[in-house]
């Protein structure tokens, strides 16, 4: 009796392709949601009727030539705009739907849940436990078990635990730039906010150092939504979802950053990021 | 969008090594031309010295292959090229392949014109021959042109043609056919023909593929298997299509390939919306 050859492990065909599926912006939750914002800084239009809606738990790059207004737009989304004298802002950035300039808000609320961190790092001349621990005791946590727990989890964050865990009591100045920037970040997840804006995180950085915290930014999306302005192109690349290209002001062109770098669709992107003059 | 990409980089360095790799492309592509044209003659007129002048070439072409793939290699890990630069280096390399087996081709050609002069010393005027190979020049010509100036209309006249270069190598086969059963004696040498028109349709496949890369580089759309099966993925949801051949055919005709226009006959589309 002769029986039929079976195959115990036939190739799913119809998993064939499903890769294929591209990062969409219309497939994503959206976490912020910019509307028509413009900004002024005295009579100087920086920002030109800016529309864009940036993803949840993904990594969204800003980039674009020095003063296309990149920084401003990110320094937005916390208000960090508010300390500049002569700013007048309007339209609006929703955060989880809620606009973050209506009269209600709370500015210190705000930038708990949109932590940031600047291209220096810039960590407070206290031991490194105390810079994590400086978010949590403004808010009048001083339990040291609470305390000792989030330094913790926040320094495996930034992956940082095992190089520091014996140091903790160190004063942070004595770390190595790239060390510090990752303590800043640290500092940054320590109170769990939802966002984290990165202004240049590793231009100060060498190139070892700025691969961690490529390869941080990488974790960092499991838990946050993350916003990053880069001048290095290549680090847009490597790190974000999605990549917006500024222009005057004004926002050229917002996709999938695979897409935007092998075919972007407008000639301003392409004459930027292949290097030619615009 | 614009397809101009004449402008200049601000490295004028960048520029130079981009413009030297489409020139080294543009050489191999002649060369390669050159030793097809040498083979075909040579296999037509039993010219074994010219034969042999292929064979001795086909290490430059081969050499040429292994530069131009280095200096390619040099840009991407050197310069971290995008867009259109990217695409362009990625579709050399490509071309590159595809060109070195064309020379390939034209050395098994040359081996064989040798070997019929030698075998009998009896020179066949084989033609049939003469028409397949015209045919192959012209779309050589097209696409190295078409690769020269980045313009895709000229590839849009090559799809008709790969299927008139299919008919003709067929109509060849049913002709040797015939040959062989009137004059079995000369089986043998009917085969070496045919095979010679065999590599003469496969030179012209690979002229196609090059189009196609052409195409990618361009536009940025690979079209590489589309109309080959009537199946494709939408761009969106990676739905498996069934597509119209004759669509894309037309669209190719056209030289526009918008992946929305793919995205319409997927049945998920009016979905959505």
């Amino acid at each position: 009796m002769t029986t039929e050859p079976t195959r115990t492990h036939a190739i799913d065909m119809s998993s064939i392709g499903r890769d294929m599926q591209k990062n969409n912006l219309e497939n994503e939750e959206t976490c912020i949601e910019v509307k028509n914002l413009n900004l002024f800084y005295g009579a100087k239009q920086a920002l030109f009727g800016v529309n864009m809606k940036m993803p949840k738990k993904k990594v969204t790059a800003y980039i674009g030539p020095s003063g296309c207004g990149k920084s401003t737009l990110l320094r937005c989304i916390n208000r960090m705009n508010d300390l500049v004298d002569d700013v007048k802002i309007d339209g609006e950035i929703l955060l989880d739907g809620a606009n973050i300039y209506a009269k209600s808000v709370n500015v210190a609320d705000l930038r708990r849940r949109v932590g940031m961190v600047f291209q220096k790092p810039n960590p407070f001349p206290k031991t490194i436990y105390e810079n994590v621990a400086y978010g949590l005791r403004i808010q009048g946590i001083n339990e040291k078990r609470i305390l000792d727990e989030v330094v913790e989890k926040s320094l495996r964050g930034a992956a940082l635990w095992d190089e520091m865990k014996d140091r903790l009591q160190d004063n942070a100045l004595g770390m190595s730039g790239g060390q510090q920037q990752r303590l800043v970040i640290a500092r940054a997840i320590a109170i769990e906010p939802e966002v984290i804006l990165l202004d240049e995180p590793a231009s100060a950085l060498d190139p070892i150092s700025t691969l961690k915290i490529e390869e941080l930014i990488n974790e960092l999306k499991e838990s946050y939504t993350i916003v990053i302005v880069t001048h290095n192109m290549q680090q847009a690349a490597r790190v974000s979802d999605y990549t917006a290209f500024m222009y005057m002001g004004e926002l050229i062109e917002f996709g999938n950053t695979n897409e935007l770098f092998t075919n972007p669709t407008k000639k301003q992107t392409e004459d930027y990021i292949t290097g030619r003059y615009g | 969008m614009d397809t101009n990409h004449a402008d200049h980089h601000i490295s004028h360095q960048f520029d130079h090594e981009l413009a030297d790799i489409r020139t080294k492309v543009l050489t191999m592509g002649s060369l390669v031309e050159q030793q097809i044209h040498w083979a075909i003659n040579a296999f037509l007129t039993g010219d074994i010295e010219l034969a042999e002048q292929v064979i001795k070439h086909d290490v430059q072409v081969n050499q040429m292959e292994s530069d131009i793939d280095q200096e390619c290699i040099g840009v991407i890990a050197l310069r971290q090229p995008a867009a259109f630069d990217l695409r362009m280096l990625i579709a050399v390399i490509k071309i590159l392949t595809e060109i070195e087996r064309q020379g390939d081709l034209a050395k098994d050609i040359a081996r064989m014109a040798i070997h019929l002069a030698s075998d009998s010393g009896r020179v066949d005027a084989y033609h049939e021959l003469h028409h397949l190979s015209d045919m192959v020049n012209v779309m050589l010509h097209q696409v190295f042109d078409s690769f020269a100036r980045q313009d895709i209309a000229i590839l849009a006249k090559m799809a008709g043609q790969d299927e008139n270069l299919k008919l003709e190598y067929k109509s060849i086969v049913r002709l040797l056919i015939s040959r062989m059963l009137e004059q079995p004696r000369n089986m043998t040498r009917t085969l070496d023909i045919m095979w010679v028109a065999k590599a003469l349709e496969k030179i012209g496949d690979h002229a196609c593929n090059i189009g196609e890369h052409i195409i990618y580089m361009v536009t940025g759309n690979d079209v590489r298997h589309i109309g080959e099966t009537n199946t494709g993925f939408c761009h969106s949801c990676a739905h498996l299509l069934e597509l119209d051949k004759e669509y894309y055919l037309c669209q190719l005709k056209d030289a526009v390939l918008t992946p929305s226009e793919v995205e319409k006959s997927c049945p998920d589309y009016e979905k959505k919306l």
